[in-house]
């Protein structure tokens, strides 16, 4: 009984991480680039947005300064990364660390609470149902803007720079700025999703961002497995990657409901992404049936017992006969 | 006889690696050439003899030491490599290096039909070029027209560096740059590529450079040849001479001016 009355609460907060995650996307799947700002972003988002409606400013103006924050946190990693050469992960970083420093100082103080009742704002968990139709339709309102965004010439070339940096300057596509430019436009749907954060729990926290990026993750690889199979539409996919957001937040939910003690599931969270950002790796390696067949390929089998045996041989090996018989 | 252009120029082009360490090795010394309009240039030479770093100066991968380079007449020395792209077409040696493995086929053309633009909100592929690349694509005579939303990364070495080379010229460049754009690829196959390469070249009347490692290649393709050695041009032929050649003349030459011949220029 418990978890069903939780579950609208899961799927709303599903949403606004289902946003985070689409911005998370951007980076990690579109761009190729791991970008760890999200943690410090998503805060960012919050303190603004909090700190402007509790000062009585409209909300939606909150949000876009919200919006605008975001955006200003990814053109700093992207400054790091592009013109002073540092790399993606350790900019991302840095970027994280600053806007520690930035998020206290926005707000003044470690946590700072926005009451729905004290003040307009668009979502509350205290009306769970309506906040669940207002994020979805900023989730597909996002979803149709990014589809049709990546469908331009810029956003062809953004994609492109993720793909193929190589090619991408064979074609005339500027690298550095593209990437600023995707970084810019995911951590701005990052500092928006904060901003709803803070309005639908009512306060923002230092703390709020801490392991954004793995909620991210596992919302995309959700998202990724559950759309792949069936459609690799940009949008679709897109929307897999929300509806990751709410399979997550339920299965938290119901975990929770089992009794599981809350100060694990920070760590179960993030070893299961590791599981899962393992697999491609594994069926490359094991599954691919390249070694096997690379092994098989080789004209000279050195085994005297045959080239039968070096075929069945662990995959692992393989590669390492395949360089004997060069010699 | 008309009056034609220099369509690339290096003059005076120096590159060193590794300057004042243990590991310093002159890549390119006071080089000079000049390319032609419509000239079909291969470039030879052994290992280290600086073919490579020769090609990457033009595209910019990265800067010279000294002097300048022209790209139809523009100086483009101090260019980054994206703003050079609008005067060249490029092939390289890696198939996986020339597409977009991701993204549709249709749609690696739409972006290499785009180089040198500015890239704008307009949208990335239009239903007109949608049939101008097929009819493009019909000619490679590999069906990729019937295939134009498959994802580039489906396609097999040969297909890609044939899809490369269309994209590289879909958007007449004023040098087309291949860099051994066959090595990887199977005897047959290589034939192939090749043999669109001068269909496409001649065509269109392009400007090519064309590094190989295939004296044979070298000396069929082309109006003119250059072999290169430690940095520098030690041998430049063309016209009918260039015709006369055989690869026996050029093993000649290399052990004429003692240079080490790598084992794939022997083999191949």
């Amino acid at each position: 009984m418990g978890f069903l009355s939780a579950l609208p609460g899961a799927i709303a907060l599903g949403l606004i991480w289902g946003l985070m995650a689409i911005g998370v996307y951007i980076t990690y799947k579109v761009l190729d680039f791991a970008d760890l700002t999200v943690d410090g972003s998503i805060c960012t988002g919050g303190a603004v947005c909090a700190v402007l409606v509790t000062a009585g400013v409209n909300v939606w103006v909150a949000m876009l300064a919200a919006l605008l924050a975001g955006a200003a946190a990814g053109l700093l990693t992207g400054v790091f990364h592009t013109l002073m050469g540092i790399p993606a992960i350790l900019s991302g970083i840095l970027t994280q660390l600053i806007l520690w420093s930035v998020n206290l100082k926005i707000m003044g103080q470690a946590n700072l609470s926005v009451s729905a009742r004290t003040y307009g704002v668009v979502i509350s968990q205290l009306e769970a149902g309506w906040a669940i139709l207002i994020l979805f339709g900023f989730v597909s309102v996002i979803i149709g803007l990014l589809y049709w965004f990546f469908g331009t010439e810029l956003g062809c070339g953004i994609r492109a720079t993720g793909n193929n940096p190589n090619m991408s300057r064979a074609q005339g596509i500027n690298v550095g700025l593209n990437k600023i430019i995707g970084l810019m436009i995911s951590n701005a749907l990052v500092a928006l999703a904060g901003a709803l954060l803070v309005q639908y729990q009512g306060f923002a926290d230092i703390n709020m961002g801490r392991g954004a990026i793995v909620i991210g993750l596992a919302a995309v690889i959700i998202g990724e497995a559950l759309v792949n199979l069936i459609c690799r539409n940009f949008a679709v996919r897109l929307a897999g990657v929300a509806l990751g957001g709410i399979i997550y937040y339920i299965v938290y939910q119901l975990v929770i409901e089992l009794g599981m003690d809350t100060d694990l599931l920070k760590m179960l969270s993030a070893l299961v992404v590791a599981i899962f950002l393992a697999i491609p790796y594994w069926k490359k390696r094991y599954f691919s049936g390249f070694h096997r067949k690379k092994a098989a390929k080789e004209p000279p089998a050195p085994p005297p017992e045959g080239g039968e045996t070096a075929a069945q041989e662990p995959p692992a090996a393989a590669p390492l006969q395949g360089g004997q018989s060069d010699v | 006889m008309c009056e034609k252009r220099p369509m690339l120029e290096l003059k005076g082009v120096g590159k060193t690696f590794n300057r004042g360490s243990v590991n310093e090795k002159v890549a390119l010394k006071d080089f000079d050439l000049t390319v032609e309009e419509g000239e079909f240039l291969t470039v030879i030479g052994g290992n280290g003899a600086g073919k490579s770093t020769f090609m990457n100066v033009v595209c910019g991968t990265y800067p010279v030491d000294e002097g300048k380079i022209f790209l139809g007449g523009h100086d483009v020395t101090r260019l980054p490599e994206y703003r050079r792209a609008k005067y060249l077409g490029r092939v390289f040696q890696d198939p996986m290096m020339g597409t977009s493995p991701d993204m549709e086929i249709q749609e690696n053309l739409a972006l290499a039909y785009r180089r040198g633009k500015v890239r704008s909100l307009m949208p990335g592929i239009r239903k007109a070029e949608k049939e101008f690349f097929r009819t493009q694509l019909a000619r490679l005579g590999l069906g990729l027209e019937e295939r134009m939303t498959v994802k580039a990364g489906l396609l097999s070495g040969g297909q890609r560096q044939s899809l490369t080379l269309l994209m590289a010229t879909l958007k007449k460049p004023d040098l087309l740059l291949l860099d051994e754009h066959t090595a990887a690829l199977d005897p047959k196959t290589a034939a192939k590529v090749l043999a669109f390469t001068e269909e496409i070249a001649a065509e269109n009347k392009l400007t090519t450079v064309m590094v190989t490692h295939n004296m044979a290649d070298a000396i069929r393709c082309g109006n003119r040849l250059i072999m290169m050695q430690e940095g520098r041009i030690i041998y430049d032929v063309s016209g009918e001479e260039k015709k006369s050649l055989t690869v026996e003349d050029l093993l000649e030459r290399f052990r004429a001016s003692a240079g080490e011949l790598s084992d794939r220029m022997i083999l191949s």
